[in-house]
């Protein structure tokens, strides 16, 4: 997995590229989630608009990364999900967690509303 | 090594407990599929039934040890279905005992989907005591009303 870092006032957003897999895509995630915590974001914004697959490791992190933000107070929200992935959320229900969205610029409102 | 036999076409892997030989059975299985016209979504969604099995035979099941394999059989018939066999050499496993990720209770847990989104993209998904001890998974998605896909 390839990511791109951008930030926009106090948002984070992290454009994903390629495969968030066991051993390697969901490792990146988390580091990339860690390393911006430490950067001192709280608000992150995932841009899935490049990813074609997330498994369930991917997903087991991305679970992780939402819950270590909620308790540092911050948000982490999605972006630009595919149908697939749509789908990979939608059966495990975990949809109704995530706050989703398509427009980056109602995404960065999003966090200040 | 890839052989055809009359429609049926399969392959037969024998892998090291490497996380990066998921993509090898992933590039084995799009082949097929491509080359037997099926479905791009049918040929995802089976992609990713296989890549939770081999997670987990590589990572649960052989504990990612150098001196266990697992073994995968891919069979297509384009007429009936595809078909895919995972077995390694670990200790058993016994799929009753894992919880359902939708529960309430169990909706932000890290890990535990694995064995449930196999059952979502699959027709069948059956676990049994492989010959060697370990764990055979075979997983079958029928074919025969999807070639228009």
């Amino acid at each position: 997995m390839k990511t791109k870092i951008r930030d926009v006032g106090n948002v984070r957003i992290l454009d994903l590229e390629g495969k968030i897999t066991i051993g390697a895509g969901d490792v990146e995630l988390r580091k990339q989630i860690e390393d911006s915590v430490s950067a001192g974001f709280t608000n992150i914004l995932l841009d899935f608009k490049g990813v074609s697959h997330i498994d369930s490791s991917g997903i087991g992190e991305l679970v992780g990364c939402y819950t270590t933000i909620s308790r540092r107070g911050g948000k982490m929200k999605l972006l630009n999900l595919t149908q697939k992935i749509t789908d990979i959320l939608h059966v495990t229900q975990l949809i109704t967690v995530f706050d989703v969205f398509d427009n980056e610029q109602e995404a960065l409102a999003s966090f200040s509303a | 090594m890839l052989y055809s036999r009359r429609m049926t076409r399969a392959a037969r892997l024998q892998l090291l407990s490497l996380y990066e030989n998921i993509e090898l059975v992933e590039r084995v299985l799009n082949e097929m599929c491509r080359s037997e016209r099926v479905g791009e979504e049918t040929c995802y969604w089976v992609g990713m039934a296989v890549r939770e099995a081999l997670a987990n035979a590589i990572k649960h099941g052989n504990k990612l040890s150098a001196e266990k394999r697992v073994l995968v059989e891919v069979t297509l018939d384009p007429a009936e279905a595809l078909e895919i066999v995972v077995e390694d050499e670990g200790e058993g496993f016994d799929p009753a005992g894992v919880a359902d990720p939708t529960d309430p209770g169990n909706l932000m847990r890290s890990s535990g989907r694995g064995v449930f989104y196999m059952r979502q993209f699959m027709d069948e998904v059956d676990f049994s005591l492989a010959e060697r001890g370990g764990t055979r998974l075979r997983l079958r998605k029928n074919l025969n009303a999807r070639r228009s896909e």
